[in-house]
């Protein structure tokens, strides 16, 4: 490989065709990733970080500029982009197994029978989700879903996993736990790694770069923090950690200053029911 | 106090059993025989007072008289079948004895066909012209649902075949078969082909429609999958779209084996071809005194026989589904 980027993105655009007329959703995306780098995109909901991901993975084309990987131009989705959905989206009539299996047997068709089998059991246990391997999505947790998700993709030996949103729908606990164990596969495989958050905590634990975007339309990358925090990481020392504190206070300063969003629904009801409960309270007295 | 006590000993009893088994067992046997006894009671009332030039509207007792006839008719039926076969073994085997060259000839009863029989004439031309249409409805359904240019170009035709009643298609049927259908030594009488044709057409429809609907509303995200899998058009079809498509393919399924079994009595009445139309038409001609409860066995028949396959449809749909939990009625 010669000393160029692993991962480039260059000047992408996107516009998508509405009955008005295109709407542009990103423009002028500049981004280069190294290898075995964990990229966090984070933002506001709908300014395009959906979009870049899927770029990325091929499934959508970008109207301008280009993705080169090692030299090789994206324009078509492929398991060496393997992606991890935001609902898992495993095979609902495929047992955990099953589902990984697919991926192996569609990627790896250099590999025996048995050498298949023992990928499969490997990944599964790379994910620690070795003892449900014969369950129905159905019967598993929404967790353990993710995992058996997250096992699918590496199992295709990506060069680039891409993540979308991929704890969004869990709980926090669960939401964890799955954190410690990407953090673990990536120091031990070392895949170069784009995942999209909401999440501030998540994004300064897991990456090594922080690519910020700004609201829509037009979308781009805002600002890109680098996060300079040594691994492994330990969520618990790291809560205390003034390097940490410090990163996040940088994140959450663009993402609610500098990019602030019309105030959420959320926020606006919960002022509206404050005023009202002062002005009962008042009524009472 | 003293109204407790005089309570009985079995109110205190029923107060202590298990209320929801009592209530489902209430609910999943008692009420639908107290639907069956009050419908019998109303009949039984309404059909004295029916008089028709056959004399009074037949019972549920004549009916079930009736039934029992029918089903003596075909045992005396199958005994004489018997014995036909029984002779002609015999006189075969003396004929071989005499003339060991004599090469025996065997012979079909040619007796009329029983209510039995013609209950398996109709069920087996219905499975066929079932099966042949979902041969033929479910790939096409595949192929609307994976293409909107498919879909465009057939879908007029759908909508356009759809409404058409099969009495419609039934003249144009037996013409095409005795046209079409010609040999020397044929495999299917040509009524069987007639009214197994006209079933097909009628049960494309519902699993074609269902089947494309099915197929166009895959979950996105799987179908993203595919594509980050690479995966090809057969193995795109066999793995990902066949099987998120097997409960609406059922609905389809159930809808057309219903109308393909009423498509069936009604074409068989017409075309007098066997089976149990031409029975319930024979004995409307017939018109005898038990006609009409001879007629009332056959639409039982059929009623009993519509809701058996319904529920057939429904036990296969339970076995290939992966959707377990479905509520499926």
């Amino acid at each position: 490989m010669s000393n160029k980027h692993h991962l480039e993105l260059t000047q992408v655009g996107m516009d998508f065709p509405t009955p008005k007329g295109p709407f542009n959703a990103l423009q002028d995306v500049n981004l280069r990733i190294n290898k075995g780098e964990f990229i966090s995109l984070i933002g506001h909901s709908g300014c395009g970080k959906s979009t870049v991901l899927n770029i990325v993975a091929g499934l959508y084309k970008a109207t301008k500029g280009g993705v080169i990987l090692d030299n090789q131009e994206v324009n078509e989705p492929g398991p060496e982009r393997a992606v991890v959905f935001q609902n898992h989206s495993l095979l609902p009539w495929l047992s955990a197994y099953k589902n990984v299996e697919l991926a192996v047997k569609q990627t790896q068709n250099g590999r025996s029978k048995k050498e298949m089998k023992e990928w499969v059991e490997h990944n599964l246990e790379l994910v620690h989700m070795s003892h449900a391997a014969d369950k129905l999505p159905a019967e598993i947790s929404g967790g353990m879903k993710q995992r058996v998700g997250i096992a699918r993709a590496l199992a295709m030996e990506p060069k680039v996993l891409l993540m979308d949103e991929p704890f969004g729908a869990l709980d926090a606990l669960t939401r964890a736990h799955l954190q410690d164990s990407v953090m673990e596969i990536h120091a031990k495989l070392g895949n170069t790694v784009i995942m999209i958050t909401h999440d501030v905590d998540e994004a300064v634990l897991l990456s090594d770069r922080i690519v910020m975007m700004t609201n829509g339309p037009a979308a781009t990358i805002g600002e890109i923090l680098p996060i300079e925090l040594a691994r492994p990481r330990n969520r618990i020392e790291l809560a205390d950690n003034p390097q940490y504190n410090h990163y996040r206070h940088e994140v959450l300063k663009f993402l609610y200053e500098k990019q602030r969003k019309v105030e959420s629904v959320e926020e606006h009801r919960k002022k509206q029911s404050e005023q009202k409960s002062g002005a009962t309270q008042i009524n009472v007295a | 106090m003293s109204k407790q006590q005089a309570v009985p000993m079995i109110f205190n009893q029923v107060r202590q059993m298990n209320w929801p088994t009592l209530n489902q067992f209430l609910s999943a046997t008692a009420l639908p025989i107290v639907g069956i006894v009050v419908f019998l009671g109303l009949w039984s009332l309404m059909a004295k007072n029916i008089d028709t030039s056959l004399g009074s509207f037949p019972g549920p007792a004549a009916v079930w008289q009736q039934a029992n006839v029918l089903v003596g008719e075909h045992n005396a039926q199958m005994d004489k079948a018997d014995k036909f076969y029984e002779r002609q073994d015999e006189r075969n085997a003396v004929r071989v004895a005499k003339d060991p060259s004599y090469e025996p000839k065997i012979r079909n009863f040619t007796g009329a066909p029983t209510f039995f029989e013609q209950i398996w004439t109709s069920l087996y031309t219905v499975m066929v012209g079932f099966i042949v249409a979902s041969l033929l409805a479910i790939p096409i359904g595949i192929l609307c649902g994976l293409s909107k240019n498919a879909y465009t170009a057939i879908n007029p035709l759908i909508q356009l075949f759809k409404p058409v009643s099969p009495l419609a298609w039934l003249p144009l049927v037996t013409m095409v078969v005795s046209a079409v259908y010609v040999s020397t030594d044929p495999m299917f009488s040509k009524s069987f082909i007639t009214s197994a044709v006209t079933v097909s057409l009628c049960c494309l429809w519902p699993t074609l429609i269902n089947t494309a609907v099915g197929v166009s509303s895959i979950d996105k995200d799987l179908l993203n999958v595919s594509k980050v899998l690479r995966l090809n058009a057969w193995s795109h079809v066999m793995k990902i779209v066949l099987p998120s498509s097997i409960p609406a393919i059922f609905t389809g399924l159930r809808l057309s084996l219903g109308i393909g079994w009423m498509v069936l009595i009604a074409a068989e009445m017409l075309a007098q071809n066997p089976g149990l139309g031409k029975f319930v038409w024979d004995e409307f001609q017939n018109g005898s005194s038990e006609s009409l409860a001879r007629i009332m066995v056959a639409v039982l028949t059929i009623g009993v026989i519509g809701f058996a396959l319904d529920r057939l449809m429904l036990a296969l749909q339970r076995k290939f589904s992966w959707d377990k939990s479905a509520v499926l009625r």
